[in-house]
């Protein structure tokens, strides 16, 4: 297992450097120039020097060693220095922004928090609720039950996101003024009453990404349950005379949890990309926000480096969930 | 001659379902096994209804135009934010233009984004899928490329690519066609991994069954192969895939559309009437609500008419 994970993670950063590359391409293929704003009356000297300021004097394959060494030494190093106070990256050039002309990771840092609430909160919360349903929807194969629950993921995971939300707001928002349709990130929460509506403009953004997430998992868990349901030791442990609560809850359900827990583990990138939308629709200003302002104002490093960490998030928990489905299952051997 | 596929010899190992190893009863005289397809296709009651309905969209958009005869972009300012008139039935926006036209135009965008973009996806990934599966030197390189696409983040990268390059290309092929090739092949381009993965696992199984063998002793030369035998026997999985990358397609076109990096403002589509109606989405829902329905209906359409041919198509399940 060692070995496997090894392995993979020396195989990763080829395929990261890769990535990256393309990325950092397709951005130098585009005809967009950042200083396209700057108004004609700036003499062409003047213009060529502020190219050379943010950088772009330079040729491409100079500037992508430059931003890689800026990404994998200075950045860690700077983090390093934050957190034990020595001096290693003094004088040396972090990713800066052409928007705000401040580090790329500061702003980032800024924009996690609210992108890890709301995300993180509807992932777990989509969790919740898709395995108790997938469970009993594969126990009672084809019952009523089953039928309205497959029928209503179908829908969940037919409704953009953008189309759920939009309703909600219109309901619960607009006609039923239950909860904010602006998601409000200056908030702190202090005491009871801001935790009250801390909650209250969550509701809407985490049901929405709860609902498409638990639509998918829990027809991962109804055919993962389903295969497990028809397996020999499954009478097996009925012929021992075990209740039916013990044979469903704990042999059958954790069989099945193996395959599901690489999947949740699968997606959680995705949500990230996924939640792009549903930032926009609740104007929550995270991730998603952050990337869209950035392609609009063509901001090179921070859309570089934001559709890299995407790259890099992927690449993690594919890997986390092979060792894990490893781990969770002793049959199966990388080796 | 193609060779029809021996169906019962992949479920012989099958313990679980030893009904659809026999053979049948009684067979009718004339079986083929796209009347076996579509037999059980019809007994799959959600997807029947999914097809007709499926049908009526598809009808709705293309027909639809030719009756309902008001030009989607005419402009009457005079009638605008109507409500639902007999002049129309639907409303007008907020420059009066009818919302019935509208959505009609929209749709035949929407499907037409869909079917190009997913027809695109399955051919890169059938090619990919069967050359890597028949030729073993290909296997791995074009393995690795596909391992590749699969880690690249693709909402952003698709944001990416449409707006850097809506400019040059809506110069070149005129701001409707040149936005619609860029967002179909962009589309297109990000989604083909799926389908490769699955063709190339069937093509390698494919492989060692005997008329394989049979066909190569008499000669067969490597195209004729493919095209012949590798290609029919794996059209199932191919049209499975195909059916629900349409609605992954669907998706993505209006998600970018809502984002304001699809098609212009002039040029609807059905992501792109949400969007506009989202900022007057508290006086007038229910122009934020047609489009929405649309894309949902078509889409959960399209899904269950995937999974009934899922269903169809398993000579596992087909028969029970």
């Amino acid at each position: 297992m060692l070995n496997f994970t090894i392995r993979r993670l020396l195989l990763a950063i080829p395929t990261l450097l890769f990535i990256s590359l393309v990325i950092f391409l397709l951005l130098e293929a585009s005809p967009g120039d950042p200083l396209g704003d700057v108004p004609l009356t700036v003499p062409p000297e003047v213009r060529d020097r502020m190219r050379a300021a943010l950088g772009l004097g330079e040729p491409w394959f100079v500037r992508y060693v430059l931003w890689l060494k800026q990404f994998f030494w200075v950045e860690p190093l700077h983090w390093f220095d934050q957190v034990f106070g020595t001096g290693f990256s003094d004088g040396m050039q972090r990713i800066i922004s052409f928007q705000s002309r401040s580090a790329v990771f500061d702003v980032i840092a800024q924009r996690v928090p609210q992108t890890l609430t709301v995300v993180g909160m509807s992932y777990v919360v989509g969790i919740l609720i898709a395995i108790p349903i997938g469970i009993l929807s594969a126990y009672k194969q084809y019952s009523w039950f089953d039928q309205i629950g497959t029928f209503v993921s179908m829908i969940g995971f037919s409704m953009p996101t953008f189309f759920t939300g939009v309703v909600l707001i219109i309901i619960f928002g607009v006609n039923l003024q239950w909860f904010p349709s602006v998601y409000d990130t200056t908030l702190q929460v202090r005491d009871w009453d801001s935790f009250m509506a801390q909650v209250r403009q969550m509701v809407m953004p985490v049901t929405v990404l709860a609902l498409y997430n638990a639509a998918q998992i829990s027809r991962f868990m109804r055919s993962s349950m389903l295969d497990n349901l028809g397996q020999d030791y499954v009478r097996t442990a009925r012929a021992k005379g075990l209740s039916e609560r013990v044979v469903v809850l704990k042999h059958v359900l954790r069989n099945s949890l193996i395959p599901v827990v690489t999947v949740i583990a699968l997606g959680l990138p995705t949500v990230f990309g996924g939640a792009i939308i549903t930032e926009q629709v609740f104007k929550v200003n995270g991730l998603g926000q952050l990337l869209i302002t950035a392609i609009h104002g063509n901001d090179i490093p921070m859309v570089l480096t934001l559709t890299f960490i995407f790259a890099i998030l992927i690449v993690v928990f594919t890997l986390i969930a092979d060792i894990l489905y490893g781990v969770l299952d002793p049959r199966i051997r990388y080796d | 001659m193609t060779e029809p596929v021996d169906r019962t010899t992949l479920t012989a190992g099958n313990a679980a379902t030893p009904a659809a190893a026999s053979p049948p009863v009684a067979p009718a005289p004339n079986r083929s096994q796209w009347g076996d397809v579509w037999r059980q296709f019809r007994s799959h009651r959600g997807a029947m209804v999914a097809l007709v309905l499926f049908v009526g969209i598809i009808l709705f958009v293309s027909v639809g135009p030719l009756i309902w005869r008001i030009d989607p972009t005419y402009v009457d300012i005079r009638a605008r934010n109507q409500g639902f008139t007999l002049a129309h039935p639907l409303g007008t926006d907020q420059l009066g233009r009818d919302m019935l036209a509208r959505l009609m135009a929209g749709g035949q965008v929407s499907i037409a984004v869909g079917l190009t973009a997913m027809a695109i996806a399955i051919f890169i990934g059938s090619l990919i899928g069967v050359s890597a599966g028949y030729f073993r030197r290909l296997d791995g390189p074009l393995m690795r490329v596909t391992e590749l696409f699969l880690a690249l983040p693709l909402l952003p990268l698709l944001l990416l690519m449409v707006t850097l390059f809506r400019e040059p290309l809506s110069q070149t092929f005129g701001a409707a066609f040149g936005i619609f090739l860029l967002i179909v092949s962009a589309i297109g381009a990000t989604s083909w991994m799926q389908a490769a993965r699955i063709v190339r696992g069937e093509v390698l199984g494919l492989k060692e069954r005997e008329f394989i063998l049979a066909a190569r002793s008499i000669g067969t030369p490597s195209h004729r192969m493919i095209l012949r035998h590798i290609l029919p026997n794996v059209l199932s999985p191919i049209m499975v895939a195909a059916t629900l990358g349409i609605a992954t397609a669907i998706i993505t076109e209006s998600a970018l559309s809502f984002l304001g990096l699809g098609f212009p403002p002039d040029f609807p589509t059905w992501g792109r009437l949400l969007y506009d109606a989202v900022d007057q989405m508290v006086l007038y829902p229910s122009r934020v609500v047609f489009p929405g329905v649309l894309i949902s209906l078509t889409v959960l359409c399209v899904n269950y008419i995937g999974d009934g041919l899922r269903d169809a198509m398993d000579p596992r399940i087909r028969g029970r």
